[in-house]
């Protein structure tokens, strides 16, 4: 039992997948020159007003849904008000006395096996900032607010997690789900799922929680394991030698790989939160809340739990093929087509993960459809092609048009299943090599494996390799 | 045809203009050499555009020849210099935005430009409209026509003293706390405060975004409904606009008074008001009751709040919306600053007045941890009771009549050293703010020989009901056509 458990909660901002910014009409896609995606209303020009994006809305509707939380009737934007140069207005709109999502859960399953519910507090909508550029002009700072205004969901958890393992496996767990639903494309590079974490220590013992450090700037998940783990000896470390724990901010330096602080509690801004005058409350229906159910897909906890009890599938295909929807549909119209779901998933993280790896596409690139490849793995279990020559067959359906008959015809990959045909070949092959019989019969069951062999090579593979087998061990024993 | 003979009305310009009587352009020259003449004593505008107003009465023109006039086609008007104007600049009368040109057009220009308006000038007002008397522009103080050591009353104090001295038939202006009816009746002519959420605010500089609304201000209630029709409507550029079927506010404005029912808080006719005012306001009571209007007592006890509920909630606001003016990306910019710090605080420091200073330092604390509860919090739920206590009203009556202000035009200088008596200016404008209610101020007679504003208050989107009573006050009445006597 160790003496001190970590209490951890995180902060996580989803950026949701809009084409135009929360509360303008300007872009958001990423990489664009800097200020060519700001508009009036994302510089806070005098005069001008937010105009809520409902896709935004919709996505975090969404989102609560799949979390199992309340989506409240009614939430409010306010105005979260303070001095920065990369934010236009002075104030971050960004929702805080009524969130849109209250009271969600993600269950985790441990290492263990043993499942754990990390319950969400709250998910609410807020506008990205901008951001300052430091390296660009000697002395000066830049500014780039095409990010400003960017639709952000932060998704705030009660204390329950309790070792920073247990943390990243909830950030992958709610990376996975809201790349799933499609309301984030999940990418951290670009800042599209960033981490704030806070950290305390207690006594394993004790009911009351220590004073907390918030962690900011975590955006990958090797930076927030690391950098929980160090806060979490940090404060031991403190703690052991009578010194306390302040409340404060510290930011993570991935490059000297150590939190720093960064601003004190007696430093906290003041935000002088009060609701946005400029944008009504959001209302939503219960008819509202009712459609986006019924269009929530089945998501991928459930789906992975699904191809373990129907599929008899591992737990770790399971869990590949049911983490992104695309993959998950795929999955299932294939099996459906060729009516063998173990073969479906063999192929789909077998030779598709292969091609997509090899030639660094994304899943919705793919080559070949569900369809096209069902008819593959049909003539697979007619016996038209072995399994070596349909992995020949795939790669030509990969780089073409044409279906699996059409290639099969056209480079007469057809399995042999004549065994008069094959029983030809067989006894050349014994007839040709009597050494090797000679060896066979003196009891080295090896040289099988070389009659075998030499068959397929005359056949040019097509021979069918089972009635290959049948034939040698028969003409060998007789 | 010589200045006389130019017709002083929205609708006589209109019927003149229809008639071929003169272009648009001789309508525009000769407001542009009154505004020449006789601005210089009245400070009234910030700026004039003469090359654009004559370009627009050209087009104006051109479009009547073609046969696509409207009823506001070609008639010249002046903008509240807090509504943005693509191209020209919008100071809002603070030396922060002295060198501001915005890239678009507020809403109600684009509007009012559609329906073929000149906009000849940008209209003087209180800083950042922050001021119930025009004394705290960057540019100086506006005077009253009535009265050159008066003041027009605030904020919109330019285009008030514009239209009553006959510079243009017509200006716009905003209302946050009485921003319009206040100077309607300090200067004499007709201000209507619509409904909140009746005209875009898109393009308005902010000053209390839940408080504020652009309205039209003229010598006449007809010509504020003329106005209205083109101003208004729901605007997908500002959510809080509302959308709300259009109508046409001119049709309904001979409509008989019979059977109107008028309600008289006794808290706006107590003691505490002066009886040089209350005298022209009962007369007014006369002139309607003789046209079947039915006047009744009624009581709004919670009014007594509205000033404190407004300065703190105006303020409020105000704290936050002017926080964009940083010196980072557009506006005043300090000399060499040091550092970031000292950008804030000296472009701030310079380019903001002594009122919004105050405004802004009184916003930020009665939001701050500690304080929200006891003054912010406590605002609103007064506003909420505020806004109940009308609403219980207009069950009973369908207008709401009293004193728009207090006094008549006060003297410039007279309040300046005293905020708190200043802010008592408003005492009878800033609850029909919170409530979001429309009023409208149409002159009533004169005290000493200014101006007295007589209020009327309705119920939220019947702006018809009161065009309708002023209208017809207006047809029994001449107060509205007198005209101050101007040095040439």
């Amino acid at each position: 039992m160790p003496r001190w458990q970590p209490v951890i909660g995180l902060e996580i901002h989803v950026q949701l997948s809009t084409e135009s910014k929360i509360f303008s009409g300007a872009s958001t896609a990423f990489g664009a020159e800097p200020n060519s995606q700001a508009c009036a209303v994302d510089l806070g020009l005098p005069g001008v007003l937010p105009v809520l994006n409902e896709r935004a809305v919709a996505l975090a509707i969404r989102f609560g849904l799949a979390i199992g939380a309340s989506i409240a009737e009614r939430s409010v934007f306010a105005r979260k008000n303070y001095f920065y140069p990369d934010l236009p207005k002075g104030y971050q709109i960004s929702q805080y006395a009524e969130p849109i999502v209250n009271h969600g859960r993600l269950c985790l399953t441990l290492p263990s096996g043993e499942e754990k519910e990390i319950r969400i507090l709250r998910a609410h909508l807020e506008e990205d900032a901008g951001k300052s550029v430091h390296d660009l002009f000697p002395g000066q700072s830049g500014i780039d607010l095409n990010r400003a205004g960017t639709p952000l969901l932060e998704v705030v958890t009660e204390p329950d997690l309790s070792s920073a393992a247990e943390a990243v496996q909830y950030m992958r767990t709610l990376h996975t789900l809201v790349r799933f639903i499609g309301i984030c494309d999940g990418n951290m590079q670009e800042g599209s799922f960033r981490c704030d974490a806070n950290v305390s220590v207690k006594p394993a013992d004790s009911p009351t929680l220590g004073t907390r450090a918030e962690i900011k700037n975590l955006n990958s998940f090797r930076f927030v394991e690391r950098a929980i783990n160090h806060e979490i000896e940090r404060q031991i470390e403190l703690l052991e030698s009578g010194g306390k724990v302040v409340q404060e901010t510290r930011l993570y330096d991935p490059d000297r790989d150590e939190t720093r602080s960064m601003r004190s509690k007696e430093d906290a801004h003041d935000y002088r939160y009060f609701p946005d005058p400029d944008l009504l409350p959001i209302v939503i229906s219960a008819d509202e809340i009712a459609a986006a159910r019924a269009a929530l897909p089945e998501l991928p906890q459930q789906r992975e739990a699904r191809y373990l009890r129907e599929f008899g599938l591992n737990r770790e295909e399971a869990e590949a093929l049911s983490s992104e929807l695309p993959v998950a549909e795929y999955f299932e119209a294939l099996a459906a087509q060729c009516g063998d779901a173990r073969q479906a998933a063999n192929w789909v993280s077998g030779e598709v993960f292969a091609a997509l790896n090899r030639d660094a596409l994304p899943f919705s690139e793919i080559r070949v459809s569900s369809g096209r490849l069902a008819g593959l793995l049909t003539r697979i279990q007619d016996q038209t092609v072995s399994n070596s020559m349909a992995k020949q067959v795939f790669e030509a359906m990969w780089q073409g048009p044409e279906d699996a008959d059409a290639i099969i015809e056209a480079r007469g990959l057809r399995q042999v299943t004549d065994s008069g045909e094959i029983e030809a070949l067989v006894d050349a092959v014994i007839s040709e090599n009597p050494d090797q019989v000679a060896q066979f019969r003196a009891g080295k069951d090896k040289v099988f494996g070389f009659f075998v062999g030499q068959v397929m090579k005359r056949s040019k593979g097509k021979a069918n390799p089972q009635t290959v087998n049948d034939l040698v061990v028969s003409k060998l024993k007789t | 045809m010589s200045r006389q003979d130019y017709p002083s009305t929205v609708a006589g310009l209109s019927a003149g203009l229809a008639r071929g009587e003169f272009s648009s352009r001789e309508l525009v020259a000769h407001c542009l050499a009154r505004i020449r003449r006789q601005d210089a004593a009245l400070n009234s505008f910030i700026m004039v555009i003469e090359d654009r107003a004559f370009a627009a009465a050209d087009a104006a023109d051109a479009r009547r020849r073609a046969g696509e006039a409207g009823p506001l086609t070609g008639i010249p008007y002046a903008n509240k210099d807090i509504f943005c104007t693509k191209g020209v600049r919008t100071t809002c009368a603070s030396r922060m935005l002295d060198n501001f040109i915005a890239p678009y057009d507020a809403t109600v220009v684009s509007r009012l430009a559609e329906a073929g308006m000149v906009m000849v000038g940008k209209t003087n007002m209180d800083e950042f409209a922050m001021g119930s008397s025009n004394e705290t522009s960057y540019y100086g103080p506006c005077r009253n026509p009535w009265g050159v050591t008066r003041v027009p009353g605030g904020s919109s104090g330019g285009s008030a003293s514009a239209v009553a001295a006959r510079l243009v038939p017509f200006a716009t202006g905003t209302d946050t706390g009485g921003s319009i009816r206040l100077p309607a009746a300090y200067c004499g002519i007709s201000g209507l405060k619509p409904t909140y959420g009746r005209v875009s605010r898109y393009g308005m500089v902010a000053f209390a975004s839940s408080l504020d609304q652009a309205g039209p201000m003229a010598l006449t209630a007809e010509d504020l409904a003329l106005t209205l029709n083109a101003m208004c409507g729901v605007d997908a550029r500002d959510g809080t606009s509302a959308d709300v079927p259009a109508e046409d506010f001119s049709r309904s404005l001979a409509e008989p008074l019979t059977g109107l029912r008028i309600g008289l808080p006794r808290e706006f006719f107590d003691a505490s008001l002066s009886p040089a005012i209350a005298a022209p306001l009962q007369a007014a009571i006369r002139v309607l009751e003789q046209l079947g209007a039915r006047c009744m007592e009624v009581s709004l006890p919670t009014t007594r709040h509205a000033i404190p509920a407004y300065y703190i909630i105006a303020s409020a606001e105000c704290s936050s919306n002017l926080s964009r003016y940083d010196g980072v990306r557009f506006g005043h910019r300090c000399e060499a600053p040091r550092d970031l710090n000292d950008l804030y605080t000296r472009s701030r420091a310079e380019g903001f007045g002594a009122e919004v200073k105050r405004r802004i330092l009184m916003g930020t604390y009665a939001l701050s941890t500690g304080y929200y509860d006891a003054y912010y919090a406590k605002a609103q739920q007064l506003r909420r009771l505020i806004r109940d206590d009308f609403i219980r009203v207009f069950n009973e009556v369908d207008v709401i009549l009293g004193p728009t202000a207090p006094t008549t035009a006060f003297g410039v200088g007279q309040k300046t050293a005293d905020p708190v008596e200043m802010y008592l200016s408003d005492i009878y404008t800033t609850a029909v703010n919170l409530a979001g209610l429309p009023g409208l101020s149409v002159p009533a007679g004169f005290v000493d020989g200014l101006p007295v504003g007589l209020q009327m208050i309705g119920r939220h989107f019947d702006e018809a009901t009161l065009l309708k009573v002023a209208n017809r006050f207006q047809l029994e009445t001449d107060w509205h056509q007198h005209a101050p006597t101007l040095k040439d």
